[in-house]
């Protein structure tokens, strides 16, 4: 249902949703595997939650064309990036940059993983400690 | 008439579950052993008047009653009678009504199972749930009563969204709200523990079960929904880490950590008060997300104000329910200590990594879908959160667990050592780098270091849950249900891994403009357009292309995608051409009419993508099997022996 509701609201956007990219091929297939890349993490700035390579909205089809032409006009993946936020702010990427104000967010998992392990390391020594003096019986079943 | 007539059971159906929490709770409380029975027939009440009530809103929309304002917006004349009931919780107010349909139907499963619980504990139980029931029913009639009339009435509805006009999306409201609520069951038995002050551990035998069954729900509904936006939404994903999706996913995770957990606590006696808490937590993440959908603050940033009053509600309904149950914990929780003790490697350890690396990964996924919110509180700007954050960082807690899984299923209780399994489980390790050396380079001539590092794990899965079976097998040993479900559900697990990794790796997709007649080379296969033709629906008109899919010059599939446009509400859907097989599917998607006979089309090979929805189904149906064990229906006997002593030493 929580999906069902997603889909409700994408649909009152009338324009939103399950695009065929249109946009010419780039010429050579290095470029267009960029091209794809890069329309995968822009997000379309008008739907719910698209990216730019899904939507089919008209400001979605013209950001697809500025992609290409800046990346035959020969700028790397990061000026693109760097050009669309200057234009959109930083909402338009699905991948946040790793700067020292969203380090939050990208150490957060390494952080995570780090405080789970030592709180087992702590739990299995002092269950460790218990061992010796435990003889209860273990009934129960297995899984 | 028929409508109010809803309208007031509902109103008496919110009465009933007042009745039933107070008297459910209240009857143990003061010692009156009476008020628990009333509680009972509180419960059946509320059975009677939900299914009145909701009767009336589906008889509205089977009889297209368009003077009720929410069959008005969500239904229409035109519309299939299956879908006619599917509309019924097609939007907010009536998935509202679901919800507090499923809970009753919940509630009355426990009231029925109840009888080997002792009294007093059944009597909170049902009283817990009468209060979460209570607490729905308000937000209903509050902030979004279905039952609302439209004065004047509608000359016809305004149809039920296209995109809901599905057999996958019409079915997966029910079973993953099944799943959803069902974590409220887990939760009632976790508060009724604590209001005891049990310190045993006879409870968690009691939870499992229930706890088992809404995981199989839920995880099954998560399916049906990918499943669904894989072939209708019309760009072949299947996951977007989309903050609905998330709100589901987070409570699967908490739920199957509940599970691992119990199974530690029922066997052992440890974890008992982690155990408590992640069912109070599973349950509040349902919750949360529910409070995060509604409320429209995450599904865009900026429209906190969609309707504050619902958001409100939730946030204030959370915080009662959760900080009610939280603060019960802080009181009880330190009573329930263990002596137990374990070794390093054991099954014990194990199952502890599984549980905190489960939680890790859902604090990975709460923290990405809050991010957006959390930086704008802060003041660090806007930010989205996307597809590219969540695979890279989910992979951190779930790579280890995936790779310890092999080994924790054999570890022993206790002492610890994998003992016999250790051979077996080296051999397969070893066989699984290899098989996924060969998945890759082999069948997929994919030199991904992460495509290996997945199908090395898929096939560890696979493998290492088969070792206790034949082993058994093969010692002539009984099969215990336990062991088969369990085997199953971490088979599905692999079988999911490989399905998600190639997928992930090795799908090769084009977004092309085509002639009828040409055609374009995609992984081997050729798929040529051959034009195609108008059609015409109940409620819809549209186009239909054909794409034929020839390899070495023989037809392989012939896809029929389709774009249609619902008239009703104006709105133009993508109808995917598929064919499928257990090793690929080719995917046709029609874009637009590109002008000289042309249409625009997104064509995917996509290897394995059934892997993904069969692994999850076996998952589901492994944990189903692990209830046909024979050592419940023992528990449930030992368990109503001792209830009676249990029974005086509760109420003392």
């Amino acid at each position: 249902m929580k999906r069902a509701l997603c889909a409700l609201l994408l649909s009152m956007l009338a324009t939103a949703g399950h695009a065929v990219d249109n946009t010419p091929a780039l010429p050579t297939d290095a470029l267009q595997a960029r091209y794809r890349a890069l329309t995968h993490e822009l997000r379309c700035m008008q739907c719910q939650n698209e990216s730019l390579a899904d939507s089919n909205v008209s400001l979605a089809a013209d950001l697809r064309l500025q992609v290409r032409e800046l990346l035959i006009a020969g700028k790397s993946d990061a000026e693109v990036r760097d050009y669309m936020v200057m234009r959109y702010g930083e909402f338009i990427l699905f991948r946040p940059r790793m700067n020292w104000r969203n380090s939050w967010l990208w150490s957060a998992p390494v952080i995570l993983l780090i405080a789970g392990a030592a709180v087992a390391v702590r739990i299995i020594r002092s269950r460790l400690r218990l061992l010796a003096s435990d003889d209860s019986s273990l009934d129960g079943f297995d899984p | 008439m028929l409508v109010e007539l809803g309208h007031f059971s509902l109103v008496l159906a919110m009465l009933m579950s007042a009745a039933q929490a107070w008297f459910g709770l209240a009857g143990p409380a003061l010692r009156q052993p009476q008020w628990s029975a009333v509680a009972y027939s509180a419960v059946a009440g509320q059975l009677l008047f939900v299914g009145l009530a909701a009767a009336a809103l589906l008889h509205a929309f089977i009889g297209n009653d368009f003077s009720v304002l929410y069959v008005a917006s969500n239904s229409n004349s035109a519309l299939p009678t299956f879908y006619r009931i599917a509309a019924f919780w097609g939007a907010h107010e009536g998935s509202l009504l679901l919800w507090i349909c499923v809970l009753c139907l919940w509630t009355v499963a426990v009231a029925l199972r109840s009888h080997h619980l002792p009294r007093p504990f059944a009597s909170r139980v049902l009283g817990v749930l009468g209060l979460v029931s209570f607490g729905f029913m308000l937000f209903t009639l509050a902030t979004s009563n279905p039952f609302r009339r439209l004065l004047p009435a509608a000359l016809d509805g305004r149809d039920l969204n296209p995109l809901l006009q599905d057999f996958a999306l019409a079915v997966h409201p029910p079973i993953l709200y099944a799943g959803y609520v069902g974590l409220s069951v887990g939760f009632a038995f976790a508060c009724a523990t604590l209001i005891e002050g049990r310190t045993g551990q006879d409870w968690a035998r009691w939870m499992r079960p229930w706890t088992i069954i809404s995981w199989a729900f839920l995880g099954c509904g998560i399916a049906l929904g990918s499943w669904w936006a894989y072939y209708e939404l019309g760009w072949g994903g299947y996951w977007f880490w989309d903050p609905v999706e998330n709100a589901s996913f987070m409570p699967w995770l908490m739920a199957t950590a509940l599970i691992h957990s119990l199974a530690v606590t029922d066997k052992r006696g440890l974890f008992k008060s982690w155990t408590l808490l992640l069912a109070i937590g599973a349950f509040s993440l349902s919750l949360l997300g529910t409070f995060l959908v509604r409320s429209g603050v995450l599904v865009s940033v900026h429209s906190f104000a969609a309707d504050p009053a619902r958001g409100v509600f939730i946030l204030t309904f959370l915080v009662i329910m959760i900080g009610g149950a939280l603060s019960l914990y802080a009181w009880r929780a330190p009573r329930l200590v263990s002596s137990a003790g374990f070794a390093l490697v054991s099954r014990e350890s194990m199952l502890l990594f599984n549980n905190i690396l489960l939680v890790v990964a859902t604090a990975v996924v709460f923290g990405g879908t809050l991010a957006p919110l959390i930086a704008e509180t802060l003041g660090l700007g806007t930010l989205s959160v996307g597809p590219p954050y969540f695979s890279p960082s989910f992979m951190v807690p779930v790579l280890p667990l995936l790779a310890l899984l092999g080994v924790g299923m054999h570890a022993r209780w206790r002492r610890g050592g994998l003992g016999d399994a250790r051979r077996p489980v080296l051999t397969i390790a070893a066989l699984a780098v290899i098989l996924g050396l060969a998945i890759c380079l082999g069948a997929y001539a994919s030199r991904s270091v992460l495509a290996w590092v997945g199908a090395t794990l898929g096939c560890w899965l696979i493998l290492s849950s088969l070792i206790d079976p034949v082993d058994r097998m093969r010692r002539k040993l009984s099969l215990p249900a336990a062991i088969v479900g369990m085997s199953m559900a971490h088979i599905g697990l692999g079988v999911f891994v490989l399905g998600v990794t190639l997928v992930e790796t090795a799908t090769v997709e084009r977004d092309v403009a085509l002639r009828a007649g040409q055609g374009v080379q995609l992984a081997g296969y050729t798929f040529t357009y051959e034009g195609g033709e108008n059609i015409a629906g109940p409620n819809y008109n549209g186009y239909r292309g054909h794409v034929v899919v020839t390899r070495n010059g023989s037809t392989v599939a012939q896809l029929t995608p389709e774009k249609r446009n619902y008239w009703v509400q104006g709105s133009v859907m993508t109808e995917a051409g598929i064919s499928a097989s257990w090793t690929r599917d080719l995917f046709a998607a029609l874009g637009e009419d590109v002008g000289a006979g042309a249409w625009s089309l997104r064509l995917q090979y996509r290897p394995l993508i059934r892997f993904i929805w069969f692994g999850a189904l076996i998952m589901a149906i492994g944990g189903i099997v692990t209830l046909f064990d024979r050592r419940y229906a023992y528990a449930s006997v030992a368990s109503a022996e001792t209830a009676d002593a249990t029974t005086q030493r509760a109420t003392p």
